[in-house]
């Protein structure tokens, strides 16, 4: 690859990306912005069951309560009110299914998706390509479903506190880098180059 | 570096004011510029550049930095005009300055000759209102060839034996192959069908000022920071600036062509960006807001003289809507592709191009593609298997798994023009600025649908014979979501039945032109960037000639 394969801009974009993530790493740790200390304790345990923490890192290591807190105070304003009557009801419905279990964080992994179940109401929403509309109901699980899948996902050298380390990406295997050369992958590494098609092509109309 | 650009006055009658500054904006822009003109470009969106551009899904994508905002520019969707339309977002364009060329995939195809004289070729279509273009594949075969030189665009002259003539071969080579390509390829010889390298307006090398592709895997949706896509931004805005004679205008949202007492255009009326009303005279207006925002312009302008909106005594602006129909099937491969990495599209084939309607029992026809358009939170959150669980470890599990080793073919087909479908004015939904809102009305021809279930049949057929382990095609569904916009002021030479001939003049009145997708008669199979930005050229020539023959002055 040629030195003028890469245009100027490039690497001042990767400069500024590499600077957001040391800033990231060294950062002391973040305050919430819209949570409480117990309400982003909650949070984050319903995260760690719509992500968990397997043999490979889950919503919890990937960051992803910072994540909704800072949505919650910027792009996703519009979901306070979602998230601030979301909690109460949470807790409710801890204590109809548990009785004893004081709050979601305490309960079992397993009485936990017990819980998370009866509240998905399993919409068809979220399925489609993007930009597509989304029918998803504006339901408090189906919101934090969509927004912990994106904490977890979202560009780790963006703004949004998501996705810490890179965490999420290594889990779905992508590499944490913006340029890339090919070979790609398994099938094209072999790949002989191109080969005309045979000629006795009569560009039959089917 | 934005180029230093002439500020003229609103006052001063500029030569051309041309609205819109996408794929055909970006290149009358340039063209008529570089002829010696002085023109404004009005551009509703912002000037963002390189800079602006980077990988955050949720900035990107959820709060439409490049695009129509749902909430300040609503619409309606009804399929029928017997309904009553309700809000839903029902379209997506680029809202920039570059439009959509911005952050489209780049697929670059030409039409065959089959597009322009399907009418004749195969007679009317029950329920379609077919018709021939007024100009031929011959005509705009060297403007196809000037995009690919001047704007930039990779391929392979020859791969396909389906491609029309050609009287030069692409500027530079194919793009590198992707793992989806080479199973979408391999699978397609053995069903002895012709995969070929996919044309695309990415840079296979790099051109002064410009990278080419890095593989940075964040393509469609997003624009480029390397200037490797070919957008009117990265080259035909850039061009322009450089005449010293184009000034480009963002934030400036046109909602009026005013006219005088002789039914001649004087300019366009718009809102900068804040909110204020000015007015920039020109000797001639060229409108190439989208086949959405163009018709709903001249709707817009209305007047005693024109009361049915502006150039529409046909009553044909904002009908015939096409949008491309389409369907896809997704494979999962054993080992990981990568595709994440990349442009989004290698190989396609255009084996059912042109398939006989006696023998398959509909109109139209198609391309397949082989891509991974997807990036990291648009696939978890609408690409995985339909039977994947929401949530949980099932959920992470296939997640994890997939998104390294997945394909899609994507089917690109045919719309045939019918008359309900629209976009006009909606009677009561108003836009942020109380301009009444778009309304879609759309229901696919019969026809659209059976093409996109028998190419959907042939998608599933390629990934069985590329060895995929799990694969799945959604049903085909009636489309209520527009991304390209095609034929709602189309061209032709009656103008009982058509908005503009083959000039790009509308038949009533002489100094306004339109040049953008509304101008298709046809659809095309499903990528029309590439003929929009062919009509640009031409069109560029055709006003150039009128205007040095004295025909637009007063």
């Amino acid at each position: 690859m040629s030195a003028a394969w890469v245009s100027t801009h490039w690497p001042a974009m990767l400069s500024a990306a590499t600077h957001a993530r040391q800033a990231a790493k060294s950062a002391v740790p973040p305050k919430f912005e819209f949570f409480s200390p117990e309400q982003a304790v909650e949070i984050e345990a319903v995260s760690a069951r719509i992500i968990p923490t397997t043999d490979t890192p889950g919503a919890r290591e990937a960051g992803v309560v910072f994540f909704i807190d800072r949505a919650l105070v910027t792009f996703g304003k519009a979901n306070q009110k979602l998230y601030a009557e979301g909690l109460p009801g949470l807790q409710a419905r801890v204590h109809e299914m548990f009785p004893g279990t004081e709050k979601f964080s305490a309960a079992t992994s397993e009485q936990q998706d017990d819980i998370l179940e009866s509240l998905d109401e399993r919409h068809a929403g979220g399925r489609g390509r993007p930009f597509r509309p989304s029918s998803a109901a504006q339901t408090f699980f189906e919101t934090i479903r969509v927004d912990t899948i994106s904490g977890f996902l979202i560009d780790p050298a963006s703004d949004k506190r998501g996705n810490r380390d890179g965490v999420g990406w290594k889990v779905i295997g992508r590499d944490d880098a913006h340029m890339f050369q090919p070979p790609f992958g398994y099938y094209d590494k072999d790949y002989p180059g191109w080969q005309p098609n045979p000629t006795d092509a009569d560009k039959t109309k089917s | 570096m934005k180029p230093e650009q002439p500020k003229y006055k609103t006052s001063e009658e500029v030569d051309f004011v041309i609205i819109g500054s996408g794929a055909a904006g970006g290149i009358l822009a340039k063209e008529l510029s570089g002829n010696g003109y002085r023109v404004v470009v009005l551009e509703q969106g912002p000037y963002l550049t390189e800079k602006d551009f980077v990988h955050d899904e949720i900035k990107v994508l959820n709060q439409d930095l490049l695009t129509n905002h749902p909430e300040l520019q609503p619409n309606t969707f009804r399929k029928t005009p017997d309904e009553k339309a309700k809000p839903q977002r029902a379209l997506v364009y680029g809202r920039l300055v570059g439009g959509t060329s911005v952050h489209f995939t780049a697929n670059f195809w030409r039409f065959h000759e089959i597009d322009f004289t399907e009418h004749t070729r195969f007679g009317p279509a029950a329920s379609a209102a077919m018709a021939d273009w007024p100009i031929t594949y011959a005509d705009l075969e060297p403007y196809y060839t000037k995009v690919e030189w001047e704007i930039g665009v990779s391929g392979q002259a020859g791969a396909s034996p389906f491609d029309p003539p050609r009287s030069k071969p692409y500027p530079m080579p194919p793009l590198p192959v992707k793992s989806g390509g080479v199973l979408f390829e391999r699978a397609a010889r053995k069903l002895g069908w012709h995969p070929f390298p996919a044309p695309m307006a990415i840079l296979s090398q790099p051109r002064p000022g410009r990278s080419a592709c890095v593989n940075c895997g964040f393509c469609l949706g997003f624009g480029c920071e390397v200037g490797a896509k070919s957008s009117s931004l990265a080259t035909a805005i850039r061009m322009a600036e450089k005449t010293g004679r184009c000034e480009i205008r963002p934030n400036s949202y046109v909602h009026r062509i005013e006219v005088d007492a002789n039914g001649r255009a004087t300019g366009a009326v718009y809102f900068d960006e804040k909110r204020n009303v000015q007015r920039q005279k020109a000797k001639a207006v060229v409108v190439c807001a989208n086949g959405a925002e163009t018709p709903r312009l001249l709707l817009l302008s209305a007047n005693k003289q024109f009361p049915n909106g502006l150039a529409n005594s046909s009553g044909m602006v904002g009908k015939h809507l096409m949008l491309n129909s389409g369907a896809i099937a997704t494979g999962v491969f054993e080992h990981p592709l990568n595709d994440y990495k990349g442009f989004a599209v290698s190989r396609i084939l255009h084996d059912f191009y042109e398939l006989d309607p006696e023998k398959v029992g509909f109109r139209g026809g198609g391309g397949l593609d082989a891509r991974f358009d997807l990036t990291p939170i648009s696939m978890a959150l609408g690409s995985l298997p339909p039977d994947t669980p929401r949530w949980g470890k099932g959920f992470k599990d296939v997640l994890s798994h997939n998104f390294t080793r997945t394909v899609e073919i994507f089917c690109h087909g045919t719309s045939l023009p019918v008359e309900n479908n629209s976009f006009s004015l909606d009677p009561d939904l108003k836009d942020a600025w109380g301009l009444p809102a778009l309304r879609m009305t759309y229901k696919d021809h019969p026809d659209d649908l059976k093409l996109c279930t028998w190419l959907s049949a042939r998608a599933t057929e390629l990934l069985d014979a590329a060895g995929a382990q799990k694969m799945w095609a959604p049903p085909v569904q009636e489309q209520q979501f527009a991304v390209h916009l095609l034929g709602t002021c189309r061209m032709g030479k009656d103008p009982k039945s058509s908005v503009i001939n083959s000039d790009h003049q509308t038949h009533d009145v002489k100094n306004l032109f339109l040049c953008d997708g509304s101008s298709l008669v046809t659809s095309g199979r499903g990528q029309p960037t590439m003929t929009i930005e062919a009509l640009a050229f031409r069109a560029a020539d055709r006003i150039t000639a009128l205007a040095k023959r004295g025909d637009l002055s007063a």
